[in-house]
C-alpha cells in the first residue's frame, strides 16, 4: 500500500462524483426528506421518537451502500479496473482509497441527516450528539465498505441491485426496528447479534434515549467500525488481477 | 545484450474460457524494437493473449515471458502500457484528469501528460470531459494513458477501430517512431490492411498460430497480392488441415 496512490485515487474518484451535481444532491438531501417524511406520518404520536435513531442508521446504510456497489462495479465494466490492476496501483490503495472518498461524502450526509433530525424533526436526544454524529458517520462507512465488498461478487448492475434484498434487507427486519431484538426467538436474537447493523442502531437507540451510555455506545460503535475494516480487508482480498 | 532477449515469450500457452480453450499451446515470440500486428478474426484469442501478457488473464498451462520476467510480475506494472479493447477511461472525468491520475499511479514526470496528449493530437481537447468525446477520440484518451511513463513494452488491443484514415495513418507512424526508440508493440487489428504497417506479423486463427512472418514473407508464402487474401488463403489451409486431421 502507498499512501501517495492511495490518496490520488480518493481525489480521483470525489473529482469523478464533483462532475455529477445530481449526485451529490440526492446523497445529500434523501436520506434527510425520508426522515422527515417518517416524522410527518408519526406526527401526531410518540413512534417517532423510538424509531427516529433507527432512521438514521438505516437510510445512510442503504444510499452508501447502493452507490458505492454501483460505482466499483462500473469500474470493473468499464476495463478501468483492469487497466489499474496491470499498473502499480495496490489492491488496497484501491478499496481504501475509495473508502475513503465515499466515508468523507458519508460524513456530509450523516451531519446533514443527523441535523434534520434534531433540529427540524425535533428528536430529542439524551445523550452526548457529537457521539451520535459520530455512529451516523461509522454507520454510513459501514455501508460504504460493505457495497465495496458486495460489487466483487457482482458481474452486472442488475445483480447488484439485487444484492439489497439479499445483503441490506435481513440486517434491517432483524435489526430491532420492528421488534426489540431481546423480544425476537432466540435464534433470530442470536444471528442479530452477528450482523453489523443490529449494532449501529443499538448504538444510536441508546445515545438518543441514554444520557450516562457512552461506555455501550463506543463499544457498539467499535463492533461496527470492526465490521468495516473487516469488510475493507474482505473486499481487498477479494479483488483479483487476473480473471478468468 | 538485455535488449537482444524478445519482449514477449510464450511456450505452450493454454487458456480455458468456460469449457473450450480460448488458446491452446500457442508458443510465439515479440520481438523487441518492432511493431508486432496480432492479426486474426474476431474470436481468435488476440484479446486473451494480450491479457495473458499483460497478466490480466488466469492460465491454464504454459509459461509467459515479459521482458525477461514472469507476465503479472509486479517489476512490469511500470514497464508495460495496456489499451483494453473497451476504452479504459473514466467518462466522468476531463481528458487532464484521467492522465493525470493515471499517470500518478504509474509514477510518471509532471510533463508526461501534455507530451501525450500531443502524440495522441488531442492537446486541444484537454479540458473536455472524456465522456462527451467521440468514440475515436476517446480511443485515443486510452492510448495516451497507456503511453504514460514512457513504457518498454505496448500492448494495443485495437486501438485503430473507429478511427478516420488520416487519424489510422498518424497513429501507425506513432507506432513506427516509438519502435525505432526502442519501444517494442504488439497491436492487435482485425482489419487485415494493417498488416503491411507491422514489421512483423502473427496471425491467429482458433487460438492457434498461423503465421509468424513479415508483412512481405506473408504474401510471397500464399502467393498473394494483398493481405486479405493472403489471411483467406492461409485459413483456408489450416481449415483444410484440420478436415483432413479429423
Amino acid at each position: 500500500m502507498n499512501p501517495r496512490l492511495t490518496l490520488a485515487t480518493t481525489a480521483r474518484v470525489l473529482t469523478q462524483i464533483r462532475h455529477d451535481p445530481r449526485t451529490i444532491a440526492l446523497l445529500v438531501l434523501v436520506p434527510s426528506l425520508l426522515i422527515g417524511l417518517m416524522a410527518w406520518i408519526f406526527v401526531n404520536s410518540t413512534v417517532f421518537e423510538s424509531i427516529g435513531p433507527a432512521l438514521l442508521a438505516l437510510f445512510p446504510f442503504i444510499i452508501m451502500f447502493l452507490i458505492t456497489s454501483i460505482t466499483t462495479l462500473r469500474e470493473r465494466r468499464s476495463g478501468t479496473l483492469e487497466r489499474l490492476m496491470t499498473m502499480p496501483l495496490g489492491k488496497f490503495d484501491f478499496i481504501v482509497g475509495y473508502t475513503l472518498a465515499f466515508g468523507l461524502l458519508a460524513i456530509i450526509q450523516s451531519l446533514i441527516a443527523v441535523g434534520y433530525a434534531v433540529w427540524v424533526c425535533g428528536l430529542t436526544i439524551s445523550g452526548n450528539i457529537w457521539l451520535l454524529i459520530l455512529v451516523a458517520v461509522v454507520n454510513a462507512i459501514l455501508g460504504t465498505t460493505l457495497g465495496l465488498f458486495a460489487s466483487a461478487f457482482a458481474a452486472t448492475e442488475f445483480q447488484v441491485v439485487q444484492f439489497m434484498p439479499a445483503l441490506v434487507f435481513p440486517q434491517v427486519l432483524l435489526g430491532g426496528i420492528f421488534l426489540p431484538r431481546d423480544q425476537m426467538p432466540d435464534v433470530l436474537h442470536s444471528i442479530s447479534d452477528w450482523l453489523p447493523l443490529s449494532h449501529s442502531i443499538e448504538a444510536l437507540q441508546t445515545v438518543t434515549t441514554e444520557a450516562a451510555a457512552t461506555g455501550t455506545v463506543l463499544r457498539e460503535v467499535g463492533i461496527v467500525a470492526l465490521w468495516a475494516l473487516a469488510f475493507v480487508i474482505l473486499g481487498s482480498i477479494t479483488l483479483r488481477r487476473k480473471t478468468a | 545484450m538485455m535488449n537482444s532477449t524478445p519482449a514477449v515469450v510464450t511456450a505452450e500457452l493454454r487458456v480455458h474460457r468456460g469449457k473450450s480453450d480460448v488458446i491452446t499451446d500457442l508458443s510465439v515470440s515479440v520481438p523487441r524494437g518492432q511493431v508486432v500486428g496480432l492479426l486474426g478474426p474476431s474470436g481468435s484469442g488476440k484479446s486473451t493473449l494480450m491479457r495473458a501478457i499483460v497478466g490480466a488473464q488466469k492460465i491454464a498451462g504454459g509459461t509467459v515471458t515479459v521482458l525477461g520476467a514472469p507476465a503479472g510480475s509486479p517489476s512490469l506494472r511500470r514497464r508495460i502500457g495496456y489499451v483494453t479493447q473497451a476504452p479504459s477511461v473514466y467518462e466522468d472525468l476531463t481528458i487532464e484528469q484521467n492522465l493525470r491520475y493515471f499517470g500518478r499511479v504509474i509514477g510518471a514526470p509532471a510533463g508526461d501528460v501534455a507530451r501525450v496528449v500531443a502524440e495522441v493530437d488531442l492537446a486541444p481537447q484537454l479540458k473536455q470531459l472524456a465522456g462527451s468525446l467521440s468514440g475515436g477520440q476517446l480511443n485515443r484518451v486510452s492510448l495516451a494513458a497507456a503511453l504514460l511513463g514512457s513504457p518498454e513494452l505496448l500492448v494495443l488491443d485495437e486501438p485503430t477501430v473507429g478511427l478516420d484514415p488520416v487519424l489510422r495513418h498518424d497513429l501507425w507512424q506513432l507506432f513506427a517512431s516509438l519502435a525505432q526508440t526502442g519501444v517494442s508493440l504488439l497491436v492487435s487489428s482485425h482489419v487485415m490492411d494493417e498488416a503491411r504497417r507491422c514489421d512483423r506479423i502473427l496471425l491467429l486463427h482458433e487460438g492457434k498460430l498461423l503465421a509468424d512472418e513479415t508483412p512481405a514473407g506473408l504474401l510471397q508464402q500464399t502467393n498473394t497480392l494483398d493481405a486479405d487474401d493472403a489471411f483467406l488463403t492461409l485459413i483456408a489451409r489450416a481449415n483444410h488441415r484440420d478436415g483432413a486431421a479429423a
